[in-house]
């Protein structure tokens, strides 16, 4: 196992540098550039256009421009934005948790939901509950997230007024940031009704992000659950007496799982990307709406970096879900 | 024990009523602040947030209006020449006392010499306090070869001295990058090695002291008690950061905020039928044009210039790409700016007229290009529509147009060409209240080659702006703008297209709120109903 996870980690380290590569090149191919933006309408005059480039190091040579960056990084620096001439590490690390408690609350609906949604369908195939589960989990996948999204607001905030309309907390509330984690803070705050308000918040933003997530668990666990029950083992149980609900919960569940998991694992990147919508929607500050002002604003640093850290978790968590195969399944330990 | 617990019931139900009493303004911003020093950004969204709130300048803007009247600077003359302008400094201003700061003395002339100091001396410590430090808007207004140098008189009188007459200087000190700072505060930062704090832990004299912000989230104000204009009425302003514009009026509807900017076009009726709210607007300082190439034939000839005008058809501009939201625009300045002349007849719409003037120009299947931006702007919402429905009009005289966009930053760049093909969609928004701001920007000589889109270099006009920028009498320089826009509508370097209206909407409870017609927002003279 300590074999298979130092392989793995090996294996990171190409493929950062390949991110590297490409997140570099990726902002610096788009057309204009940070300066032209700056001065919008106003314009800039070529001499100061040319000493802003130099302060900037943008008039060198672009593979001078990338080993500076790449040694910047050796060197645990990821630069500043251009825009709030703050560290990037510093943003990323103020936005992030506030991504991550989006995400995981999104995770825990998608999988609570998805899984014993897949179960039922699979366990009742071709009936009216399959149909109805895997007609609703098609829906879902191609629903529109910023549609959906601000559809929600409306009637569940709008009309209903259930929930708010956006934010993480009520502006009533003001105490500093410990964790980062709202739900977590807001219980240090001792303030009463700061933590019911933080959740009521979750609510709309994490149903929306769960959205698509839920939709591709549920259909995997019905198909991986098809698969499994057809299996001779689970025919044995059913032929031992064994009760439906130990069947599919314990024998068939169990094995349907891997594929499952793998989903789940790479959900983790959907997460991310579909917080890009949510956080807009939902004015919710995370990285990923700092990540598409970043781009609009030409922000190189932040855009570089950012997208760097963002491959880093989602490769951490992608090497979680490996290790944790080896614990759902010992026949494929990785000795 | 049962005595205290009493004493502390008391103290709570106590700091109860003083919280109940705090009145709290929520303002929906649509962005977040790139940073709180206003002089090192140009995005009115940071300067809401910054210069609008937490500072003040020598000279302001009378809030709703582009007059100039005091602000740290308590009266100014000028020099015969109109080469120095000496400011006597307001006595008693206190800096704002917060839980990082506690200002040992009231505003000096060391903290105006500081201010602007910083932005102009290379050797100023605060130069280059942060990574790429560019102060674009002091640079962008042409400050660095304006002023000679400020001198301090005495503590509370300054002296700019300039090298050449300029007659906007004083409304250029009302903008937002010439906001007072600190000395004494930079000076305690550069000392404990903190001198980014100036951007992120700002102190000012304005109207609101800053509490703390929540990236991307909240920014948290309470009003300054010695604000030197009064403290203002509402006791807490909160800004809470909401991007989408539909999410900011649902926020709006459900209370989460009291004033949210920015609505969208398809939304305003609703929102002034709704009779819990109130639905301020107001004309944006803004213009929406086409510039033509006026050195590329046959955009050379004026005739052919305005015959293409003659085809556009403006109102159904306003009605598709404005919703209504805009006026057709006569002049390149707007028409609640001084000077604007309102005796100028706007070119009619006649296609009929247009086919015939092109012909008697002598062009017969003209083909050409339009530029569409490719971002909304106030005076552009939608350059795309609007350039597709000329293209429609253009059409219809024989004019084959061919509509072509590029990125932003590339669209600015190329667009300054002398020799581009085609013409440009394009506006502007006033920066100072001063026609100066838009005739000698945009269309003067010297800005053929760069912000004057029309390459159009016309030396009667230029001598009218150039003589007007240098009077410091206002009646003679309102009649030489009013002049000089005859000369722009007879010579149509620019097809003129429309000048935004902006909406407000907000809680009736919100009394006291006056648009701001250089596109800010301010709240020192707001109120909130219990």
């Amino acid at each position: 196992m300590l074999g298979f996870i130092l392989k793995r980690i090996a294996l990171l380290i190409p493929t950062l540098l390949g991110i590297t590569i490409v997140s570099f090149g990726f902002v610096r191919v788009l057309p204009g550039d940070p300066v032209l933006l700056m001065a919008g309408e106003r314009g800039i005059k070529p001499e100061r256009y040319q000493k802003l480039m130099e302060q900037f190091g943008y008039d060198r040579p672009i593979w001078e421009q990338y080993f500076d960056y790449l040694n910047q990084l050796l060197h645990g620096n990821l630069g500043n934005s251009l825009v709030t001439k703050q560290p990037v590490i510093t943003e990323f690390f103020t936005l992030f948790p506030a991504t991550v408690e989006l995400s995981i609350c999104a995770l825990i609906i998608a999988v609570s939901i998805g899984i014993p949604a897949g179960i039922i369908a699979a366990s009742k195939r071709g009936s009216f509950w399959d149909q109805s589960l895997m007609g609703t989990a098609l829906v879902g996948y191609s629903m529109p997230i910023f549609w959906w999204g601000l559809l929600l607001i409306i009637v569940f905030s709008g009309w209903l007024q259930w929930t708010p309309v956006s934010g993480r907390i009520s502006l009533l509330y003001f105490f500093p940031d410990v964790t980062g984690f709202m739900l977590i803070d807001s219980l240090l705050s001792g303030q009463k009704g700061a933590f019911t308000s933080a959740l009521s918040h979750l609510v709309l933003p994490s149903i929306v992000l769960a959205t698509i997530p839920l939709a591709v668990i549920a259909r995997q666990t019905r198909s991986a659950m098809l698969e499994v029950l057809g299996e001779d083992y689970v025919r044995t149980a059913r032929a031992k007496g064994l009760s439906p609900a130990r069947v599919v919960g314990v024998h068939a569940l169990r094995n349907a799982m891997i594929p499952v998991i793998t989903v789940i694992g790479l959900s983790v990147g959907t997460l991310l990307a579909g917080a890009i919508l949510t956080e807009t929607i939902f004015s919710w500050p995370g990285i990923g709406k700092w990540m598409v002002d970043s781009i609009s604003r030409r922000d190189y640093p932040v855009v570089q970096s950012g997208l760097l850290m963002i491959a880093i978790v989602v490769m951490v968590v992608n090497l979680l879900v490996d290790m944790t195969y080896g614990l759902i399944n010992p026949r494929i330990r990785h000795d | 024990m049962k005595k205290s617990l009493f004493a502390s019931l008391g103290l709570v139900a106590m700091l109860m009523a003083t919280s109940v009493q705090a009145k709290t303004l929520v303002y929906c911003s649509e962005g977040s602040p790139e940073g709180f020093d206003p002089a090192l950004y140009t995005a009115g969204t940071t300067f809401d947030a910054s210069s609008k709130t937490i500072y003040s300048r020598l000279a302001e803007f009378e809030n709703g209006t582009t007059n100039v009247i005091p602000g740290m600077a308590e009266s100014w003359s000028s020099s015969a020449d109109g080469l120095e302008y000496t400011f006597k400094l307001r006595p008693g201003v206190k800096f704002h006392t917060t839980d990082y700061f506690t200002p040992t003395r009231d505003m000096n002339a060391d903290d105006i010499i500081f201010s602007f100091d910083r932005q102009m001396n290379e050797d100023n410590p605060y130069f280059q306090y942060v990574d790429g430090a560019a102060w674009e808007y002091f640079n962008g207004m042409d400050m660095p070869s304006l002023i000679k140098e400020i001198v301090k008189v005495d503590d509370m009188t300054v002296m700019f001295v300039l090298n050449k007459p300029e007659s906007p200087t004083v409304a250029n000190l009302a903008m937002d990058f010439a906001s007072i700072f600190s000395k004494e505060y930079a000076d305690q930062l550069a000392a404990s090695g903190n001198m980014g704090d100036l951007n992120q832990k700002p102190i000012g004299t304005g109207p609101f002291q800053f509490v703390a912000y929540q990236k991307d989230a909240v920014i948290r104000y309470k009003a300054n008690p010695s604000f030197y204009a009064g403290k203002p009425a509402i006791d807490d302003l909160i800004f809470a950061i909401t991007t989408d514009n539909s999410v900011r009026i649902q926020k709006l509807k459900a209370n989460e905020c009291q004033v949210a900017p920015y609505p969208n076009p398809a939304d305003i009726a609703g929102l002034q039928a709704d009779s819990n709210l109130n639905v301020m607007s107001a004309e944006g300082l803004n213009v929406g044009y086409l510039a033509y190439n006026t050195k590329v034939a046959p955009f050379d000839n004026v005739n052919v210039r305005k015959a293409l005008n003659k085809a556009i058809n403006k109102q159904a501009i306003l009605d598709a790409v404005f919703n209504g939201a805009g006026v057709a625009a006569t002049n390149p300045i707007p028409p609640t700016m001084w000077s604007y002349n309102k005796s100028i007849k706007d070119d009619s719409y006649d296609p009929v007229a247009s086919k015939k003037m092109l012909e008697d120009a002598g062009v017969t299947d003209l083909t050409m290009k339009i530029w569409a931006m490719p971002v909304a702007r106030p005076y552009n919402p939608n350059a795309r529509r609007m350039a597709e429905l000329i293209q429609a009009d253009f059409a219809a005289v024989g004019v084959t147009a061919e509509v072509t966009s590029y990125e932003w930053g590339e669209y600015l760049k190329l667009s300054k060409a002398e020799d581009r093909d085609g013409a440009v969609l394009l506006g502007w928004t006033g920066d100072n209240g001063d026609p100066d701001n838009f005739l000698a920007v945009l269309l003067s000589c010297s800005g053929v080659g760069g912000s004057n889109r029309a390459q159009w270099c016309n030396k009667e006009f230029d001598d009218l702006t150039n003589k007007a920028k240098q009077s410091s009498d206002a009646a003679e320089r309102t009649e030489l703008y009013e002049e000089a826009q005859v000369v722009f509508k007879r010579e149509a370097p620019w097809a003129t297209i429309a000048h935004s209206v902006v909406f407000m909407p907000m809680s009736n409870k919100v009394t006291g709120y006056k648009m701001d017609p250089l596109g800010g927002h301010r709240f020192e003279g707001v109120d909130i109903a219990e």
